[in-house]
């Protein structure tokens, strides 16, 4: 009986590691905690892009490390230690969370290798704390919310209400808005993060100053929540709601089952959409969802195009993983297909690109998703480059 | 500053205060009768918003969803008492806190295999979604007087089973004194039992009826928790009528302080400095209130007679 069972765990350390990998990638993202069903998004777009790359990147061996941060920046950089200095990963990429990405950037700095991130967009390190070696593949913090404020002068809304987690991403969504927004700031309140879940005294606030829109950003299951209490408090279809980064294709579905009709119509902005229409995106959401079953969120979009945006590099390298020069250069002319269509890098090595606006909608099978509309801003690039010598 | 919002902050203080009775309650008796620390009791907030709205999504009523919570909460209840806790209660209070800590990491990823890491989002019924006319330009949404109509229905009963029936009047003689309790011949590991079942209904209640307004998460639990335990040292532990006022009080602190101390700072703050300062500020209020009580009052508001 135990020698059956250490044959098998034998013949399982033989599966999980079949061939030694030539390429390492660290992918830091959230797999615990209520907020891992992100991480679970990206996990799946980086299992679709492996699977689209044959698993090689210019003939190499690829293999993923995955590491958890616990929605804990202390933890994320434990971990991203430990993809480092144990797993001797080639390159790290991924970070959800802002505070996670400031915390453990410089380990990876450090120890002079490429680090790129996913989704966090944190003004420091795209501004003086910028980095040869740091790439930023989604957008920096600000330029979402400046689309937005943009969205809502066009809209002709005059006075605004902001409601925001009081985190380094959610000042950076505050300050984004108000940099572009020309009407006038009614209130601000900025809520605790993560724990505060009800805001019955914000949203009191809010109907007592009566503005024309409100403007909001709370990313995973936050969304969901206060957008419900927002409904609940009697203010939708009364004050439009914006927001950034808080529906997507991970929260829409639980509005759907809980047949909340009153977010369709909701209006946002993103740098990307399921229906944007270029060729590798088509082929990225029609796979995405043919495997899982559902629509990708952007998380995915950006994750997938990490793996994308690593094998343009690999490749310029022929495979030369240790040419971090060769790589860094060949990274930085974006050489291969985005899911959001063509975009450059910046001086900072944050993109410059289109932000359109996005509107929920059903989709012809009835789910619900966006509908994507026109370029809000064109070739954007975020206001901290300036700050970068680089 | 207009009495609309004042009035509105007021009512929403009083619901979270509710919500920290619910949880208060059934810690508070936990701990000053079983003289048992329980963290895991923010896990049974946590199940209770889980079962309760599995239910309601099944059975597509809400009302069914609370009214089969109750019963599947005191079996869940009892059973982790009978299981776990019972030999926890001859130990230090250190060794409660590790068990229970386990049971907390024990039940959310129970939790997580079960529900997967996405949580429930529960729909309230037509009816209680909306909001109503309270009068002199107040309107308040429908659901949260209910929670606190719930909140005020429960604990009248809870007053009435504690001081004016015979479980209750075992409760009180266990908690004053356990040994003579048991040599008079009450069957106090049923009692105790008794005790944490009606703990983990009043907690799985209070999940459950936020859970339509927050949506239910893994987790959930641990936050209330903190606050429910800052509830039960100001009021007196072990102490129902202590842990009900002290909730009140926290609640409406806590909602005014982030409603208007940023509003109150700015009289004498920069607009920066305030902006900043404010939240900073108004989510330690309640600390300060339990460090005050601490210093002048170590053993709350309202101790009950005869504990010691």
């Amino acid at each position: 009986m135990l020698k059956k069972f250490l044959g098998t765990a034998a013949v399982m350390t033989l599966i999980a590691s079949p061939v030694a990998a030539d390429v390492k990638i660290g992918f830091v993202t959230t797999l615990t905690t209520p907020v891992a069903v992100i991480g679970k998004d990206m996990r799946d777009a980086v299992e679709l892009a492996m699977e689209h790359i044959g698993g090689k990147m210019a003939g190499e061996n690829v293999e993923i490390v995955y590491a958890d941060d616990e929605f804990n920046s202390q933890k994320g950089k434990q971990a991203t230690e430990r993809l480092v200095l144990r797993d001797n990963v080639d390159i790290v990429a991924g970070y959800i969370w802002s505070n996670v990405l400031l915390a453990s950037a410089p380990v990876v700095l450090n120890a002079n290798k490429i680090l790129i991130s996913a989704n966090a967009g944190p003004s420091p390190l795209a501004g003086a704390q910028c980095n040869a070696n740091f790439f930023n593949i989604a957008w920096q913090n600000d330029q979402t919310p400046m689309a937005l404020g943009e969205l809502l002068n066009q809209q002709g809304v005059k006075s605004l209400y902001l409601v925001a987690p009081n985190y380094a991403a959610g000042q950076n969504m505050v300050a984004g808005v108000e940099r572009t927004f020309k009407g006038k700031v009614v209130g601000k309140d900025m809520t605790v993060w993560p724990s505060q879940r009800d805001w019955s005294a914000e949203l009191s606030k809010v109907k007592a100053a009566k503005p024309d829109g409100v403007f909001t950003f709370y990313p995973g299951p936050a969304g969901p929540a206060f957008i419900k209490q927002y409904q609940q408090a009697g203010l939708e279809g009364k004050v439009p709601l914006y927001s950034v980064y808080t529906l997507d294709s991970i929260s829409l579905p639980l509005f759907q089952k809980a047949g909340m009709e009153t977010v369709l119509g909701t209006k946002m902005t993103q740098f990307w959409a399921p229906d944007l229409d270029n060729a590798a995106n088509k082929k990225f959401v029609s796979d995405f969802r043919k495997k899982y079953g559902r629509y990708p969120s952007f998380y995915a979009a950006q994750s997938y195009d990490s793996i994308m945006f690593i094998k343009s590099g690999v490749e310029a390298v022929g495979g030369d993983i240790d040419n971090i020069d060769g790589m860094r250069a060949a990274l930085k002319k974006v050489d291969f297909d985005s899911v959001r269509g063509d975009f450059k890098m910046g001086n900072n090595h944050f993109p410059i690109q289109n932000f359109y606006e996005r509107t929920v909608v059903k989709d012809a099978d009835g789910n619900w998703t966006t509908a994507v509309g026109r370029a809000v801003l064109t070739d954007h690039q975020d206001t901290y480059a300036n700050q970068c010598k680089m | 500053m207009d009495y609309v919002l004042v009035t509105e902050q007021f009512l929403n203080g009083f619901q979270l205060g509710i919500i920290l009775f619910l949880m208060a309650a059934g810690l508070t008796l936990v701990f000053g009768i079983m003289d048992l620390v329980n963290l895991a009791h923010g896990s049974m907030f946590m199940i209770g918003a889980f079962v309760g709205g599995t239910i309601t999504l099944v059975t597509g009523s809400f009302i069914l969803g609370v009214v089969l919570m109750i019963p599947s909460m005191l079996v869940i209840g009892m059973v982790v008492e009978m299981t776990t806790l019972r030999t926890l209660y001859p130990r230090d209070h250190l060794d409660h806190v590790l068990a229970t800590f386990g049971l907390i990491l024990f039940f959310n990823e129970a939790t997580r295999l079960i529900w997967g890491p996405e949580g429930l989002v529960v729909p309230l019924p037509a009816l209680l979604d909306g909001t109503v006319a309270l009068g002199a330009g107040i309107t308040y949404p429908v659901y949260r007087i209910v929670i606190i109509t719930v909140g005020l229905a429960v604990a009248l009963c809870l007053y009435i089973l504690v001081s004016r029936t015979r479980i209750g009047m075992l409760i009180r003689a266990g908690a004053s004194n356990r040994t003579m309790a048991g040599a008079l011949g009450v069957n106090i590991p049923m009692l105790f039992s008794i005790v944490f079942g009606i703990g983990a209904v009043l907690a799985g209640l209070a999940g459950l009826i936020i859970t339509p307004i927050t949506a239910a998460q893994i987790g959930m639990g641990e936050d209330v928790l903190i606050l429910a335990f800052v509830v039960i040292v100001i009021g007196g532990i072990g102490s129902i009528r202590g842990a009900f006022i002290a909730s009140i009080v926290t609640g409406v602190i806590d909602t005014m302080g982030r409603s208007f101390l940023d509003v109150f700072l700015l009289l004498f703050l920069p607009e920066n400095a305030a902006e900043s300062a404010g939240p900073a500020l108004s989510s330690m209020l309640i600390y300060v209130l339990m460090a005050a009580i601490l210093f002048f009052r170590p053993q709350g508001l309202f101790p009950p007679k005869g504990a010691g």
